[in-house]
């Protein structure tokens, strides 16, 4: 079962932007693309842990602000020649609020 | 035995429900009632008949005669008064008490009213029904009208209205017409062929007021300070279901009545339709869902088993000329890609959302002429695997060529300017090839186009290709990024020549194969379009590389670093404390002494960089910019001050350019620094631009560089004056400004110009100069000011976490 926990009204995070959420596991990073899509990730590149809250959003992608790694907001794997992946998060819209799922927080404690 | 069937309210859906009950046969007798005085017309077709297209009788869907050969009681231009669900009883307004077996609403929506101050006057209207279209049509052309909302409705009636003359004004508060259907790029056609209508759009505007006289609605004010005149407005902003009847009688009411599957509400004698309902959490204001609803209404009432199913919608706008349709989901969802195609020379913009092998939504631009194939490819899921490389082309392509990299410059009007240096239009140019300059070295000799900096030689050559065909075969030239075919100097021609003030206005008119650009090309984008219209063009954060948007630099752990400016590395003790004190309430691990002579406080957290920034703004410091592609340092010597050997007042002058230059953004960093003897202690010859003070004046040079390159600069010119020097660096920087490609230090922009080139406008001709000073100071007019003070002030809270869940249990 789901169980949505409300983070923030959806005009917090810019378009084409991100704001991180702190968690007692470290920030997970949450995306806004320009067609007001939301996703969660970890804010973490598999590279070497730059924070992609603080990257370029493009389409779906965010590219990491230390060394220019895209990876995919969908899937959080690496793009291109780059391997490697960060974990992902349920999140979605509801009446212009952003939702995380809880077992976000579970999934945390266990990894 | 016939039943009783009382209707309220004669719209669109109910109108279907009845239509579709009657063909049945069924065995109802029908009494409708409707607040407005008139039976069921096609309240969608109310657009073409404010713009002339249609009259009212000819979208009437029932007529008198219907309703008598039918049996309805018409009760037209009478409310209800209450409904009593238990006795089965509905009182009008006069009082009459009529007994029902089955009740439907259909009482539809009531147009959203901000409630704005002066929302009640009069002439402030909705766009909902007969009567404000006939407000509308009385409008003299010479009358001014506003229109609140750029959405589907609210450009209809704009559009309806200046289609009769009048001067519409469209104000909308968010950045593109039509958000919720389109994306940016077809908002920006859209709004195009709006103003080529003569309607002024105002995006991004928020409305602050209605002011009127003598009860009459005067104008409109936005928050910004600008005033609207207007003999009408026009408030075309949502709907609301209206739920009022049905609330007041019990049943259940969520944003609308709440119906399920069947279309039954929570009373099982108590039915609704249209855009009254919410069904599943979704309120409905297209007719096909409504449609639909009446369908499954009529069938539930006949006593069939029939489903109300929610499918994917789409939208067209009915303004003639604006050719657009949005359908589907272009948002939400994984695993899903994007195909877009643009042709600026028809203005055709299309984009397809793929998720596996199924089209999920479609927006289209411009061309919408097979606007119906993709949307039954969404409806049925079909697998489009086999036909992905073609499918944007539309049915009619499959298996045809793909997209022509030259369709941008062939769009191009004759009179569009190629060459910005000799003023050469790409008209003299197909002259010039039609008069046998069939290579680009016959071409400039004949036009002297791409012959001076040579940054439009890749459009010369493509105006060449289009001409010539297969005879002439553009070299391969680097493009931007892997979103166009174009390079950055053909860009940058392009938004210059073509004024094009917006990045989904670039996109279009350059061929952008994706949506909204990428890492690579958004922040070059972003500083041509600062750089070349800063009145026009809004900065866009969301472009820039972090360092610039967050004021700061990052560092290998996500922690930044701070360094406030010191104006020509002169600092006092007042600010040396300041400095201290921050170092030790924000806990900053290390205080570096930096190249540029200042000090850097590295490992600043992002939650704090308001705070410290607030701190150093109370002691007078400003940002030192040491994170962005802008003025960095003016690095100086102590000059005649105190050295026996100074010649000039070198720290003097590095403070007074600081105080010029700061703020102003360029291609890529920009270092400068002035020695006061040809000793050079302030190590001028290996800067941007650097001041070598002698007796006689100031020696200007420029292009040095001190990192990967060593390169010492060149003389640009000897000036007599400090006044002199001041005003030929910023000639240059502008010149650098509007010309390099972004990245490019002024060493290579050189490198590709020539330093003869860059002589020429700021040495040899001083009234080019003279401009190239203008223009500096317009842009430095809007970007001189420190944006430290402007986050900690208005912007902190960006600073923080969406959210702390640390305390959040897991379980």
């Amino acid at each position: 079962m789901t169980d949505w926990i409300d983070i923030a009204p959806l005009d917090d995070v810019p378009k084409r932007g991100a704001r991180m959420v702190k968690t007692a596991l470290g920030c997970v990073a949450v995306f806004r693309t320009a067609d007001d899509e939301v996703f969660a990730l970890d804010n973490a590149c598999p590279h070497k842990a730059g924070p992609l809250a603080e990257g370029i959003v493009h389409g779906k992608s965010v590219t990491c602000p230390l060394h220019n790694w895209v990876i995919s907001l969908e899937t959080g794997q690496a793009q291109g020649a780059d391997e490697g992946q960060v974990n992902t998060y349920p999140a979605r819209i509801e009446n212009g609020r952003i939702l995380l799922d809880r077992t976000f927080l579970r999934a945390r404690a266990v990894a | 035995m016939t039943q009783k069937l009382i209707v309220v309210g004669a719209g669109m859906a109910t109108g279907r429900m009845l239509e579709a009950l009657f063909d049945a046969s069924a065995d109802y007798g029908v009494t409708l009632f409707n607040a407005e005085p008139r039976g069921n017309y096609n309240r969608i077709m109310l657009s073409p008949v404010l713009s002339g297209e249609k009259t009212y009788d000819e979208i009437v869907t029932h007529d008198t005669d219907w309703y008598a050969a039918n049996g309805v009681t018409c009760r037209f231009g009478e409310r209800i008064a209450a409904i009593d669900r238990a006795a089965k009883t509905v009182t009008a307004e006069n009082g009459d008490v009529i007994a029902y077996d089955k009740l439907v609403f259909g009482t539809g929506s009531n147009p959203f009213m901000i409630p704005l101050p002066g929302h009640d006057l009069s002439g402030v209207i909705a766009y909902r029904d007969l009567e404000d279209t006939q407000r509308m049509m009385d409008l003299g052309p010479d009358s001014k009208c506003v229109v609140i909302g750029g959405g589907l409705l609210g450009l209809e009636a704009a559009a309806g209205m200046a289609a009769r003359g009048v001067d519409v004004t469209v104000v909308h508060i968010m950045g593109h017409l039509m958000e919720r259907q389109l994306d940016e790029a077809a908002g920006y056609l859209l709004r195009k062929a709006l103003v080529d209508k003569g309607i002024t759009v105002k995006c991004s505007a928020n409305s602050k007021e209605i002011l009127g006289a003598d009860g009459h609605v005067r104008a409109l004010l936005l928050d910004d300070g600008t005033e609207l005149p207007c003999n009408l407005l026009v408030m075309a902003v949502g709907i609301r279901p209206n739920v009022k009847l049905a609330q007041e009688c019990g049943l259940a009411v969520g944003k609308g009545i709440h119906v399920d599957d069947q279309m039954v509400t929570s009373d099982a004698n108590v039915l609704a339709v249209g855009e009254c309902v919410e069904h599943d959490g979704a309120i409905f204001g297209l007719v096909a869902p409504l449609y639909e609803q009446a369908k499954v209404a009529a069938q539930t009432l006949l006593g069939e088993d029939a489903q109300f199913v929610q499918k994917e919608l789409s939208t067209k706008l009915k303004v003639t000329g604006c050719d657009l349709f949005s359908a589907g989901d272009f948002a939400d969802g994984e695993g899903r890609e994007d195909i877009v195609f643009r042709d600026p020379a028809r203005g055709v913009y299309r984009r397809l959302v793929i998720e596996g092998n199924v089209i999920k939504g479609a927006v289209m631009y411009g061309d919408t002429a097979n606007s119906n194939w993709f949307f039954g490819l969404i409806r049925d899921k079909t697998d489009v695997s086999d036909m992905r490389d073609t499918l944007i082309f539309g049915p009619a392509y499959q298996g045809g060529t793909p997209l022509d990299p030259l369709a941008a410059v062939a769009a191009l009007p004759r009179d569009a300017e190629i060459c910005g240096c000799n003023g050469i239009c790409k008209g003299q140019i197909e002259d010039a090839i039609a008069g046998g300059a069939t290579d680009l070295s016959a071409v400039r000799a004949t036009t002297k186009a791409s012959g001076s900096c040579g940054t439009c030689t890749g459009l010369v050559e493509q105006v060449l290709a289009v001409s010539l065909g297969d005879d002439f075969v553009v070299p391969a030239a680097a493009a931007v990024c892997g979103c166009t075919d174009m390079t950055h100097e053909d860009v940058r021609r392009m938004i210059k020549s073509q004024k094009l003030t917006s990045m989904p206005a670039v996109w279009q008119e350059c061929g952008w194969k994706t949506s909204c650009g990428c890492h690579v090309c958004r922040p070059a984008l972003n500083f041509y379009l600062l750089a070349d219209w800063p009145l026009e063009y809004q900065d866009d954060p969301q472009s820039r590389f972090i360092n610039e948007r967050k004021h700061a630099n990052i560092q290998k752990d996500g922690t930044f670093s701070v360094v406030p400016r010191m104006w020509g590395g002169i600092t006092t003790p007042n600010e040396l404390r300041a400095i201290a004190d921050a170092a030790d309430k924000y806990m900053v691990p290390t205080v570096k002494v930096t190249g540029g002579q200042r000090i850097d406080l590295l490992g600043v957290k992002s939650e704090d960089l308001p705070d410290i920034w607030a701190d150093l703004n109370a002691a007078g410091m400003v940002s030192g910019h040491a994170y962005s592609k802008g003025l960095r340092t003016v690095k100086t010597c102590v000059g005649t001050d105190h050295c026996r050997f100074g010649t000039q007042d070198s720290t003097g002058l590095g403070i007074k350019l600081e105080k010029e230059l700061w703020g102003s953004w360029t291609p890529h960093k920009l270092k400068l620094a002035v020695s006061g003897c040809p000793r050079n202690c302030a190590e001028a010859t290996c800067k941007d631009i650097g001041v070598i003070c002698v007796d006689s004046g100031y020696q200007v040079s420029i292009g040095g560089a001190a990192g990967m390159d060593v390169k010492e600069t060149e003389l640009l010119v000897q000036v007599p004056t400090e006044e002199g020097a001041v005003e030929v660096i910023k000639a240059v920087t502008q010149l650098y400004r509007e010309n390099a490609k972004y990245l490019d230090r002024i060493y290579k922009w050189m490198g590709k110009v020539g330093l003869d080139w860059i002589k020429e406008r700021i040495v040899d001709d001083l009234q080019s100069r003279g401009e190239l000073v203008a223009r500096f100071e317009l842009s430095q007019s809007i970007y001189r000011k420190d944006p430290w003070a402007e986050h900690a002030q208005t912007k902190a809270d960006r600073y923080q976490p969406l959210a702390n869940l640390s305390l959040e249990a897991a379980e």
